[in-house]
């Protein structure tokens, strides 16, 4: 079969010829498309910095293959402002100064709006703790990012749950 | 990561014929097949990608009871599905205690029964491992073994099995449904990963091209909703494999036990399923002193593989407390750090 992959990134349809089937999800965005927000931490499903939103869930792009995801819809950090204005979760960051070297930010704010649309952690910090932890922080920025989380939830809540992202 | 051929398959008898090949496997979510073959672990020629074939990720309820859960079901579609989670509370117990949010978006059922030991000697292709490279020895044996097998081990391979999903899914008799050229068959849960003894790189009952199609759980699993738990100490209280788990689930008729299930993780190369322990509470009380007895049998045959004796006690207190906070009762809701021992229970208990 043709390795070809066709994708919905960001709103945008494309369909990609690629040279190799091992090409990751994670590599496809960063080396062909210059989408580089997606970080590539330790590439091994372990850190969350390459976490993206396939098909409505949050994932690592890392341990997804390019060329098994023909058809989905993918979500990147840079898909997430709506008209020119930041993202809910993103201002909630900004907010609560949660990133120091900020490596780990794209990932965390996409893992924060997948939590926050699958809905199971509510106001629990708890919850959300358990929720994040499969994004790392090496600077620790871990108790603002709890934060940000529970006001972007309450936010979005108070705004009439509109279409998260 | 070496090259190999991508095929997608339309049919199920596509995907048996194409994956009988030698060197082809099996692609679902890729969580543990792509890290492995990142790391040069597995080296496969051929992936033949299951993941668009049409009805493989359904949660079936059968007529007389019994649920049906298609391979392909991801983790979190399964942990979050209401009905599912009110008849086996302890199998959504367990499997939101693994891996990250993450992981079960994307993680399939059939891959969790057949992701591979997360042994560091396995993952270090320059070790001595003889699952990876039979004959080749086994450097864990004389390696960091803290957190090998007590159970079931073998000269030859000390690992254990990671998963959570499966240690529920052995103490509630679970089926694993399957499909190769031959026909279909059905696999008892417990019985469809092997021991090491002297061929660790046998690892599974599937023969080649052989695929999970489903996993059943019968109706008598829940039974045991009222009373079921899932109990996993592990070095972070989120986001890391079991040093010791046990699923545990009891039928309790006025304060005395009618029928038990234990079976434990992290000790052996399988899902532990602990059958004399279970006999040794049925028509005692559900008293620390009866599940104390429990834990001695379900450990009577444990030795330690290495650095790893205080798994052995661990493992009893373990049983202990899974069948205490199993006798108070299943949790209304699964707890905000599902199967962690930091947890106090307590509150309104479902199905009472």
């Amino acid at each position: 079969m043709s390795l070809s992959t066709t994708l919905t990134i960001n709103g945008v349809t494309r369909t990609i010829e690629l040279d190799d089937p091992r090409v990751t999800l994670l590599d496809l965005l960063r080396e062909r498309l210059d989408l580089t927000g997606a970080k590539k931490g330790c590439d091994r499903g372990q850190c969350g910095a390459c976490t993206v939103i396939v098909d409505g869930r949050r994932i690592n792009s890392c341990l997804a293959l390019a060329i098994s995801h023909d058809g989905a819809n993918v979500l990147t950090i840079e898909g997430v402002t709506q008209s020119d204005r930041l993202h809910p979760v993103q201002q909630a960051f900004i907010a609560h100064d949660d990133l120091q070297c900020g490596f780990c930010t794209p990932g965390q704010i996409m893992s924060a709006i997948g939590l926050i649309q699958e809905g199971q952690a509510g106001d629990d910090p708890e919850r959300v703790r358990e929720a994040m932890s499969g994004n790392l922080c090496r600077c620790g920025a871990y108790r603002g990012i709890t934060e940000a989380v529970l006001e972007a939830r309450r936010a979005l809540d108070a705004s009439g749950r509109k279409e998260v992202a | 990561m070496k090259n190999f051929d991508y095929l997608r398959p339309t049919t199920v008898r596509e995907a048996t014929l194409a994956a009988a090949e030698p060197g082809a496997i099996y692609l679902a979510a890729g969580t543990n097949l792509l890290d492995l073959m990142k790391g040069g672990v597995t080296k496969p020629d051929r992936l033949v990608d299951i993941t668009h074939l049409p009805g493989l990720n359904l949660i079936e309820d059968l007529p007389d009871g019994s649920v049906r859960i298609g391979a392909l079901v991801r983790n979190a579609d399964l942990a979050y599905d209401h009905n599912f989670t009110r008849r086996f509370p302890a199998v959504t117990e367990a499997l939101l205690s693994g891996a990250s949010a993450q992981l079960r978006n994307a993680a399939t059922v059939g891959g969790n029964l057949l992701q591979r030991t997360r042994c560091a000697y396995f993952y270090d292709p320059v070790s001595a491992c003889n699952k990876r490279n039979p004959g080749a020895g086994c450097d864990a044996r004389g390696g960091d073994n803290r957190l090998h097998a007590i159970l079931g081990w073998s000269e030859s391979c000390i690992a254990t099995h990671p998963s959570d999903f499966c240690v529920a899914l052995a103490a509630f008799d679970a089926v694993v449904e399957t499909d190769c050229k031959t026909g279909r068959r059905e696999i008892p849960l417990e019985a469809f990963h092997h021991l090491p003894a002297d061929r660790p790189d046998r690892e599974t009952m599937l023969e080649p091209g052989e695929m999970i199609l489903a996993v059943r759980l019968p109706v008598e699993a829940t039974l045991f909703a009222a009373h079921a738990r899932y109990l996993k100490v592990r070095d972070r209280t989120s986001y890391a494999f079991a040093i010791v788990s046990a699923a545990v689930a009891l039928r309790i008729d006025e304060g005395v036990i009618a029928q038990a299930r234990i079976a434990l993780g992290g000790v052996a190369l399988r899902p532990w399923r602990a059958r004399e322990a279970e006999q040794i509470l049925i028509g005692s009380s559900a008293d620390t002193a009866a599940f104390g007895r429990a834990a001695e049998a379900a450990l009577a045959d444990a030795k330690p593989s290495g650095d790893n004796a205080f798994k052995i006690e661990l493992a009893r207190r373990v049983v202990v407390r899974a069948l205490a906070l199993a006798a108070a009762g299943t949790p209304e809701r699964i707890p905000a750090l599902p199967g962690s021992p930091f947890v106090a229970v307590s509150g309104v208990l479902a199905h009472a």
